[in-house]
């Protein structure tokens, strides 16, 4: 677990331009290995979006845990959070996008006050998939967020959790201490409530490899997951998303602190799988800001990097204007190619 | 900065060991991956042995390869050090049985 944001400990990398410059230089300005950019080139690829599916939406970067790896770089100590406004802007997006999916990330999303207050619109709006991506701890911090499961499960909300391991050490050591038992014990009420077991009461688990090394096979890794919760805690749930480590944030300054950064990149590179191009997330997601700006990804908004065109806050955007708009990359793309893949919703291929 | 025999880079030029010899490397790695399949034992289990072995034959190559391949499959501390002590105890067995054959001899040379 870190201790506090690189924000709040002032360091170089808080920057996204000084991220920048990490992932622009080194080995990929030497050659050694290609831009990612370049290896779209030589495949004469262009990656455009195609049709809005996911409306992905930050409520905030406040969290209660300060997790070792966060890309968002999120704590107690980050004070971003999206306004009522904009949480208007939001509503008013869903009623001209009609998203599929409206999926809503942190920071701990349940911490923004107007969280409730979207979920009731989204149901209103008739939003098929309405995903909040909760932290489990936040469920058992204090006696409102208690009665969140309670929530969840009047308006159909799909619940996508973080849970690195099923052993306590590894989460513990990535997430905070305790963690692994507050989320259990958060899972288990969950479980309670139906999710994970009855049909339309999802609940789905994120792991994310607690250090500089790809995640395994999901199929093989969800397989582990439900033997052990089950037999370990009688814990049920739905699917196991296995999300890969991206270079940015607080997970790039963990490997440039312990020398992984040069391994990790060309673990990366040489893991390009052409064939998930065509199911990466950013081809049909709009990611949402705080401030209601606008990425082709989570990972490119904690990068600053902005979606291409002059639309670029929600309010302005035309859901015209959606498809067929150049992707912006960078080598952190790597990522998102790697192997069988990574997106929020797990691998792609 | 100091040389020694073992540079960790070598493993990604494991593969170059064909161009010497193109049939047997090729079979040798065809072999390798068949190996480590799914089968009567999973995957998981043969990544542990395979942890052990490495640590039993002291190859630096094979427990940097099985210990990142552990960590991917989600293979947890305990699990990889009960291995490493698994292949121990045989290995210290391995001596330790000689013993019988030391006492043997001492029994058989003296009075």
């Amino acid at each position: 677990m870190a201790k506090s944001s690189l924000q709040r400990s002032k360091h170089l990398l808080a920057d996204p331009k000084q991220q920048l410059q990490v992932l622009s230089s080194g080995p990929f300005s030497s050659g050694a290995l290609p831009t990612f950019s370049d290896r779209l080139k030589g495949l004469n690829v262009e990656l455009k979006t195609d049709k809005l599916e996911i409306l992905q939406v930050n409520l905030g970067y406040m969290c209660n845990q300060t997790c070792a790896h966060c890309h968002v770089d999120a704590g107690p100590d980050r004070k971003e959070i999206m306004s009522s406004d904009t949480i208007d802007q939001v509503i008013d997006a869903i009623g001209r996008f009609r998203p599929n999916t409206l999926d809503l990330t942190g920071g701990a999303p349940e911490m923004n006050p107007e969280f409730q207050r979207l979920i009731r619109a989204a149901v209103s709006l008739s939003v098929k998939d309405i995903i909040v991506r909760s932290n489990l701890t936040i469920l058992e911090s204090n006696n409102d967020y208690k009665n969140y499961p309670q929530f969840f499960k009047e308006n159909g909300v799909h619940v996508v959790s973080s849970l690195p391991h099923y052993s306590m050490r590894t989460t513990d050591r990535q997430r905070g201490e305790g963690v692994f038992s507050k989320s259990i014990t958060a899972l288990k009420r969950l479980n309670e409530l139906g999710y994970g077991r009855e049909k339309h009461l999802k609940l789905d688990l994120v792991y994310n490899p607690s250090g500089a090394f790809l995640p395994g096979s999901e199929k093989e890794l969800e397989a582990d997951f439900k033997r052990k919760l089950k037999a370990d805690f009688d814990i049920d749930f739905n699917e196991l998303f296995c999300i890969t480590n991206l270079p940015i944030s607080r997970f790039l300054e963990y490997l440039m602190a312990t020398e992984n950064y040069e391994e990790y990149m060309e673990t990366l590179v040489e893991a390009f799988n052409p064939s998930t191009l065509y199911g990466l997330m950013c081809r049909n997601t709009l990611s949402v800001g705080y401030d209601g700006s606008l990425y082709d990804c989570d990972f490119n908004q904690m990068l600053q990097i902005p979606i291409l065109g002059d639309k670029r806050y929600l309010a302005d955007l035309e859901s015209s204007a959606y498809s067929n708009r150049k992707i912006n990359v960078h080598q952190h793309c790597y990522g998102c190619t790697a192997g069988s893949g990574s997106s929020c919703q797990g691998s792609i291929s | 900065m100091s040389e020694t025999y073992y540079d960790p880079k070598d493993l990604k030029n494991f593969k170059k060991i064909t161009d010497w010899s193109e049939p047997l490397g090729t079979r040798f790695f065809e072999y390798y991956s068949k190996v480590f399949e799914e089968g009567a034992l999973s995957a998981r289990e043969k990544s542990l042995i395979a942890l052990a072995v490495s640590h039993v034959v002291k190859c630096p190559y094979c427990i940097d390869a099985y210990t990142k391949d552990g960590l991917q499959r989600g293979i947890t501390e305990e699990e990889m050090m009960e291995a490493v002590h698994a292949g121990a105890a045989i290995e210290s067995g391995a001596t330790l049985v000689h013993a019988v054959q030391m006492m043997n001899k001492h029994k058989k040379l003296s009075h």
